[in-house]
């Protein structure tokens, strides 16, 4: 089964019967995003705690790990902004994202049956989404002026609250990410098939994002 | 530059304890004690400190004042910083000189910002220095520090200061810049004796009409291996800007240890909880769940 995986546009249906959850441009976001995000986290991490400080290694060592790190950020600012071309308008709360809310408990529990149908994507993974867009930002503005502190050595004293400001943002994203990584590998499975070759089964769609699949259904 | 033979007392973003192994040098602590009553502004000092680490003589900066440029560099790393200024009672002019350069903290905020695993090492006598074979430049010593002394080599992009000559000391030498002075108004010996001889300096200065005479040594951030006597203590920011009573700035603190450890714990129990979570419910298995 040999599907070119890069003419598949989201919401259509393979011949196997396979749903398109993402298309090939919405994929190449993503893991832009994944890999620029990941290169910051360990190199950032490095930084953190000396006990981390072997993370730098990622980036080739603690020199040029302090070297690339910005560089890096800066492009994962720009996979952010380009994510948001593209999702901006899915990402905006509908109102049963609140109801969504509301049973969080249940989904925490894999209780599934109890919860309102979701659309393509649920009120978790906009959380998320926001959580990394707003993180992005703040670390980007207070990135930079970390990036040459030389460059404004009058604002000496605003690098105290600047630098721990750019750990808390950090922090912010990387508890989100924990969260991320483990439903998108282990909790949601069927899930990682779609950022990876694009589609999802029938149920998968039906079960976790029943208003997305009653659309495409219906369009059909 | 580290210096091999002095006993190391704290190693930046070392994890682990640090060992002080043996050592042909005695560890008391050492000081340098600058009278600034007694210094003409000479700038044999700037001299010696270049000659004596290896930095070529500069263009001097003429800012109508008797000072030779108007801040350190990463290679100029002792300054007579300049004050003409009208005395406080009105009866005239005075000129406040102060050696400016690092202060040695005994708790200093460059090597508690530093995340760079021996950039910054402070040794049993004392003295902090720079490694530079292992900075990597981001200046968080910079922000760190209460009296803003670390300076960025652009070429190289690491961070320089004053070693105090730990190349000196270690070998038995005093600093080049005490060497080189020819008042008397630099001193170096064991922070012992040089307190002593501050105080003293201090008293006599105070029966010779300086009330306000006094010693150098703020407790916000431990004490400093640099010591100053001014005929004013009461007003130390009069001499080009010394702190008051500087200390690690609070930020660094807090970012250092509380956030720190709370983000450390929250990663790991971040982590634990998702595993915990897949050991106690499971994943989500669509065709179970379909089955149900």
């Amino acid at each position: 089964m040999s599907t070119n995986t890069t003419a598949l546009t989201e919401g259509s249906v393979t011949a196997s019967g396979e749903i398109v959850r993402y298309s090939y441009k919405e994929r190449l976001c993503h893991w832009t995003n994944g890999v620029t995000y990941f290169f910051c986290l360990c190199t950032g991490l490095a930084f953190y705690s000396p006990y981390l400080y072997w993370l730098s290694a990622v980036g080739g060592g603690p020199v040029s790990a302090r070297m690339l790190h910005p560089w890096i950020g800066v492009f994962f600012y720009l996979a952010v902004v380009w994510m948001h071309t593209m999702w901006k308008q899915q990402m905006t709360s509908i109102p049963e994202d609140q109801q969504w809310k509301d049973k969080i408990k249940d989904y925490v529990e894999n209780n599934d049956s109890a919860l309102p149908p979701q659309g393509r994507f649920n009120a978790g993974q906009k959380l998320f989404y926001w959580v990394m867009y707003y993180g992005a930002l703040s670390l980007l503005i207070t990135g930079i002026l970390m990036w040459f502190p030389e460059k404004w050595r009058s604002l000496h004293w605003l690098m105290t609250i600047v630098i721990p400001l750019h750990a808390v943002a950090a922090l912010f994203t990387i508890g989100a990410f924990i969260i991320h990584l483990y439903m998108g590998i282990l909790m949601v499975t069927g899930g990682l098939s779609g950022i990876t070759t694009g589609t999802v089964s029938k149920e998968w769609a039906q079960h976790h994002h029943r208003l997305w699949y009653d659309k495409i259904k219906q369009g059909k | 530059m580290a210096n091999d033979n002095l006993q190391i007392k704290a190693i930046s973003a070392h994890p682990g304890a640090v060992a002080s192994g043996a050592s042909p040098e005695s560890s008391y602590e050492v000081c340098k004690l600058i009278d600034t009553t007694t210094c003409i502004g000479c700038k044999a000092c700037e001299v010696a400190c270049l000659e004596w680490n290896g930095y070529e003589f500069r263009e001097t900066t003429f800012d109508n004042t008797y000072q030779t440029m108007p801040d350190t560099e990463w290679n100029y790393w002792n300054l007579i910083r300049f004050s003409e200024r009208e005395k406080d009672d009105g009866t005239g002019l005075e000129w406040l000189m102060r050696k400016d350069q690092c202060m040695h903290c005994a708790d200093p905020g460059c090597l508690a910002a530093c995340p760079a695993d021996g950039a910054i090492v402070q040794y049993e006598n004392g003295i902090v220095d720079f490694n530079q074979e292992h900075c990597i430049g981001c200046q968080y010593c910079v922000t760190g520090c209460p009296f803003n002394i670390p300076r960025l080599n652009p070429s190289t992009k690491t961070v320089f200061k004053c070693s105090l000559c730990s190349d000196r000391v270690g070998a038995g030498l005093e600093p080049a810049c005490v060497k080189s002075c020819p008042t008397g108004c630099l001193h170096f010996g064991s922070k012992e004796d040089m307190k002593f001889e501050a105080e003293k300096r201090s008293k006599q200065l105070q029966a010779n009409g300086f009330p306000d005479a006094g010693v150098y040594d703020p407790a916000g951030v431990g004490g400093t291996h640099v010591i100053y006597v001014l005929h004013d203590a009461k007003n130390p920011e009069k001499y080009s800007g010394l702190p008051k009573n500087p200390t690690i700035p609070i930020m660094v603190t807090l970012w250092k240890h509380p956030l720190k450890w709370l983000g450390n714990i929250g990663m790991i129990f971040g982590i634990a909880g998702v595993l915990t979570h897949y050991l106690r419910v499971g994943p989500k298995d669509v065709k179970q769940e379909a089955k149900r």
